[in-house]
């Protein structure tokens, strides 16, 4: 008999993503944000949640995608990490799902770019597939170096 | 943890260190049964506790400290300073002991039978005492040398022990004719001897004396009686300020002086909370005082200014009740510097002034280990020894001095040492030997710069610098955690006459004053520390006020040259076309002070000054070190600190390596280097012949490694440097050239250029360091070559400009390709 966990489910540019409910903080509408210079793109800016600042990962830029169409606003899914708690912005939440272990796979062998680094593998459900995000690498900055800004200018 | 074993700890720890100041206090002041008492008291109460809780080793080695004590508190045995020592050996021993309870609830596996022992042989001198009374008279020449008047007792026991403390032997001219006495018959004799002033015969018969090797020599001195009016002096002031700062602290034990218990314990932690709800309540008090400003309704404004009130009210109190008085950081050091003193036969004295200046908890940890570096370092190598010392007309015994104050919401401490100061003109040479400065650089700075140079970080670690009169050891290590906290350093020091380090803190780090900027729409907190005074230049003319030296701009200030740096610009803040632009055509220049630099921030606009609550920046973000942290503004959106140091080194106002360049340097100067610029440049050589140069702003240090300490990691040398691996690059490999391998028969040492990126450092292994130079960067032969950016001439030589990022890459490169099979390789 296989167990079951519960995930988050988003939606990224069509895509069904999802994280273990037991990472999720909270989910909140759009918050204004504050741009950090000097940082990469995927630091979309700093959130004020309650008087705790939190930094806020755009996913889409993460995994290479366009930006959402101006006027469309993001979502915040605030998720914990080992280095306290960081925003992921999604297009839109979805509904919170129980799968089955057994339907999991990993990533197929043709996934490439960053949208592989940051899946961890796919569960498959009747209508859709659900990609499980591994949030850590998701929200690993990598080389937050002083020269990061040189080349970007 | 059992509640009572936890409080147990607490307490006994709390006392523990009070318990080391104590001790050594004693010791010039062994006729005080206050202090006797309170130490007894103390170790009584241990040992009591551990009975009752069970903890039998920790109750024996108490036990037999108090016996001592006892004997020493009925005047029975004297204190010698091998008696002092062995009771804070004591004072180790419990402590080590209470670490353990802490730990596994159980007072270790050790139980001092030796220090046991010597507490039990300590004892001894009692018997001897009793026995010796009988003969009263004093030799005549021994009054006629007037032999320290206070030194009788303990020599007269040192005669009857077991082992005779050289020490205090060797400080009486004729120890073996003087018989041994108790006090009051020792004052009798003395009296009726009349070669003795009376005022010393008194101090005699106050009971049992003083013995310290230190004191003798200073009371052989004519001048005795002014000194120990001013040693008194001393004593009571410190006294007076302990007795101010018990009633004030929570974290004073209630029993540390007479005033009634009206202290309680509070958890740090719940402290810290207080702490971070108030900080919210500021903010929301900002954001109420905000909406209050535009709208004019008295039914909202009398509460919200009443509001505004309550809350700096409530915020000062609780942030004083995480103030501590600098003492509790003080008060280790007369064990300290008496520890050091001993151990390299030095006599120095310790001086505290200001002990009652309150800071923050948190600060006080910051600054404790600094601190302790500093004074650790002015007994070992500051003060001489008593001969050299008596040579150069001092006396014997050396003073360093703390001192403690606020001025102007920081706190200034202050340790000067009588030593022998800092010769800066051998810090210059090892500085230019070390590369550190180019000898056009060193024939600018002034004496203080000079000195300023031992906080250089290259300056200090390769053994090869450490003899350098010793100082400079570790002091980078001073200056960063200083920094860490926004403080400054500074040294002074004249040759022959002593050293003093002044460093300044803020008094508080979670709620700083700071002034708000907006820069490209954006709003940025600059604390006011750092903040020096604000320029605005109208539009007249304004932007003829701002000169170019170079392509750098600059204005003149009061006559002087002010680099300038655009915010926006050294943020690389696109603007943002959605937000309007603030139409103002003057110039607006914060002017900050880093280091000891002074640099003008220009800015768009300067809305206010505000109380800001720090907050840190997520982990993931740690590495921008442009920024302090963030706030919340009162329209509760975030905005950036800026940290004004890291600011300043990324403009190269203040070099990440802290050399002092001559002139700022221009920000984009990386990129645009066909036009040619001035920059400085490490020379370097790889192989056997290439000369290269590397942009000195890259370069984080220069480090001299034994080879012994390359170690390999996978496929890869590495070494541990600074608690982290760090990969060596051989850049003559990455290169192709000839050379710089790490052999065995080759030099014992690499030199190493480290190269810091993201946090994470990488070596490059170069087979020469050669030279600083200030040069004018024109590239004439751009190269294809991976790794080299062209070619230039430099000092009449033709150079390489090595490009590090390129070597770094294809180093890392390799190392990818050499570990993942090829089918694995993820295409972009």
């Amino acid at each position: 008999m296989s167990s079951t966990q519960q995930f988050c489910t988003f939606f990224l540019d069509g895509h069904v993503f999802g994280v273990q409910v037991e990472q999720v903080r909270e989910v909140i509408l759009y918050q204004e944000m504050t741009r950090v210079p000097m940082v990469p793109p995927v630091v979309r800016g700093l959130i004020n949640l309650r008087g705790q600042i939190i930094t806020a990962v755009d996913l889409r830029r993460r995994l290479g995608m366009s930006d959402l169409p101006k006027g469309e606003l993001p979502m915040n899914v605030v998720v914990r990490t080992d280095d306290g708690a960081i925003s992921l912005l999604v297009d839109e939440i979805g509904d919170v799902i129980e799968v089955q272990d057994d339907t999991f796979e990993p990533p197929p062998e043709t996934l490439r770019g960053p949208t592989r680094e940051v899946v961890r593998g796919v569960h498959k459900l009747p209508d859709k597939l659900l990609l499980v995000l591994d949030i850590d690498r998701a929200v690993d900055l990598g080389d937050l170096t002083v020269n990061l800004g040189e080349k970007r200018a | 943890m059992d509640d009572l074993i936890n409080d147990f700890l607490v307490e006994s720890i709390e006392n523990l260190d009070r318990l080391d100041s104590e001790l050594v206090k004693l010791e010039s002041d062994p006729h005080s049964q206050e202090l006797l008492s309170s130490i007894f008291r103390t170790i009584h109460t241990i040992k009591g506790s551990c009975g009752f809780l069970g903890f039998s080793k920790l109750e024996k080695v108490a036990h037999a400290g108090e016996s001592l004590l006892s004997l020493l508190r009925d005047g029975k045995v004297s204190l010698v300073p091998e008696l002092t020592s062995g009771l804070l050996s004591m004072v180790d021993a419990i402590r080590t002991m209470l670490e353990a309870i802490r730990e596994t609830e159980q007072d270790g596996k050790e139980s001092y039978p030796e220090l046991i022992e010597t507490l039990k042989r300590l004892q001894q001198p009692a018997l001897g005492t009793g026995e010796a009374i009988a003969s009263p008279v004093l030799p005549p020449e021994t009054a006629t040398n007037k032999i320290p008047d206070l030194g009788i007792t303990p020599e007269l026991h040192a005669n009857h022990q077991e082992s005779p403390l050289p020490e205090s032997i060797s400080a009486t001219p004729s120890d073996s004719v003087i018989p041994a006495m108790e006090g009051g018959e020792a004052n009798s004799a003395l009296g009726t001897r009349g070669e003795i002033e009376t005022a010393k015969a008194a101090e005699a018969e106050e009971g049992s004396a003083r013995s310290r090797p230190e004191d003798h020599g200073q009371q052989n001195q004519p001048a005795n009686e002014g000194k120990r009016a001013s040693d008194i002096a001393a004593i009571t002031a410190a006294t007076a300020m302990e007795d101010n700062s018990s009633t004030a602290i929570v974290h004073d034990g209630p029993r540390s002086s007479n005033t009634p218990a009206e202290t309680i314990r509070v958890d740090v932690h719940l402290l810290d909370r207080l702490m971070n709800l108030v900080g919210e309540l500021v903010l929301t008090r900002n954001q109420i005082t905000q909406v209050c400003a535009r709208q004019i309704d008295p039914n909202l404004t009398t509460p919200a200014q009443q509001l505004n009130l309550l809350t700096s009210e409530l915020q000062e109190e609780v942030m004083k009740t995480r103030m501590q008085p600098i003492s509790v950081v003080f008060d280790k050091f007369p064990r300290v510097v008496r520890d050091v003193a001993m151990s390299c036969g030095k006599q120095v004295m310790i001086e505290m002034e200001g002990k009652d200046t309150e800071l923050d908890k948190s600060l006080l940890e910051a600054i404790k280990d600094p601190l302790t570096h500093i004074v650790r370092n002015s007994v070992d190598h500051g003060i001489e020894m008593p001969d050299q010392r008596a040579a150069r007309g001092k006396r014997p015994e050396g003073r360093i001095k703390l001192r403690a104050c606020h001025e102007g919401g920081q706190v200034l401490i202050e340790i000067s040492d009588d030593g022998a100061g800092i010769d800066s003109a051998r810090v210059k040479n090892k500085a230019l030997e070390r590369g550190l400065i180019t000898p056009q650089q060193a024939s600018h700075m002034g004496e203080r710069e000079l000195l300023n140079l031992i906080f250089l970080p290259g300056f200090s670690t390769a053994d090869k610098v450490t003899n350098l009169s010793g100082r400079g050891v570790g002091m980078d290590v001073v200056k960063t955690n200083i920094d860490r906290v926004n403080g400054s350093v500074d040294i002074q020091s004249s040759a022959g006459i002593g050293t003093t380090i002044k460093i300044k803190i803020p008094l508080t780090l979670a709620i700083v004053p700071a002034l708000v900027v907006i820069c490209a729409g954006e709003r940025f907190a600059i604390p006011q520390v750092s903040l020096s005074e604000l320029v605005r230049i109208e539009a007249e003319g304004g932007n003829s006020k701002i000169e170019f030296v170079h392509g750098v701009p600059v204005y003149r200030l009061r006559g002087r040259l002010l680099p300038l740096v655009y915010l926006k610009q050294a943020l690389r803040l696109e603007r943002d076309p959605e937000k309007a632009e603030p139409l103002s055509t003057a110039t607006t220049i914060v002017v900050l002070q880093a280091d000891d630099r002074q640099f003008g921030l220009v800015v768009d606009e300067i809305i206010d000054t505000e109380e800001i609550v720090v907050k840190p920046l997520g982990k993931k973000l740690k590495g921008v070190n442009i920024f302090a942290g963030a706030t919340i503004m009162g329209d509760g959106r975030v905005a950036l600190i800026i940290d004004v140091l890291g600011l300043a080194q990324r403009a190269n106002i203040v070099s990440e390596s802290r050399t002092r360049s001559v002139t700022a340097h221009e920000q984009s100067s990386a990129t645009d280097e066909h036009k040619g610029n001035r920059q400085v440049l490490l020379l370097i050589q790889v192989g056997l012949h290439g000369r290269m140069a590397i942009p000195l702003s890259l370069v984080a240090r220069l480090e001299v490694f034994s080879i012994s300490s390359v170690e390999r990691a996978g496929f890869q040398d590495v070494m541990q440097y600074r608690g982290e691996i760090m990969p060596l690059i051989r850049v003559a490999e990455i290169l192709q050239i000839g050379g710089g391998e790490i052999s065995e028969d080759g030099p014992k040492t690499i030199e190493v250029v480290v190269y810091s990126q993201n946090g994470r450092s990488v070596g490059l292994v170069v087979d020469r360091i050669l030279d600083i130079v200030d040069e004018n960067v024109v590239i004439q032969n751009p190269s294809r070559r991976e790794g080299i950016k062209g070619s230039m001439v430099i000092q009449s030589c033709v150079t390489d400009l090595l490009d590090i990022p390129a070597v770094v890459r294809a180093a890392q490169g390799n190392l990818i390709e050499e570990h993942v099979p090829e089918g694995e390789l993820v295409s972009a």
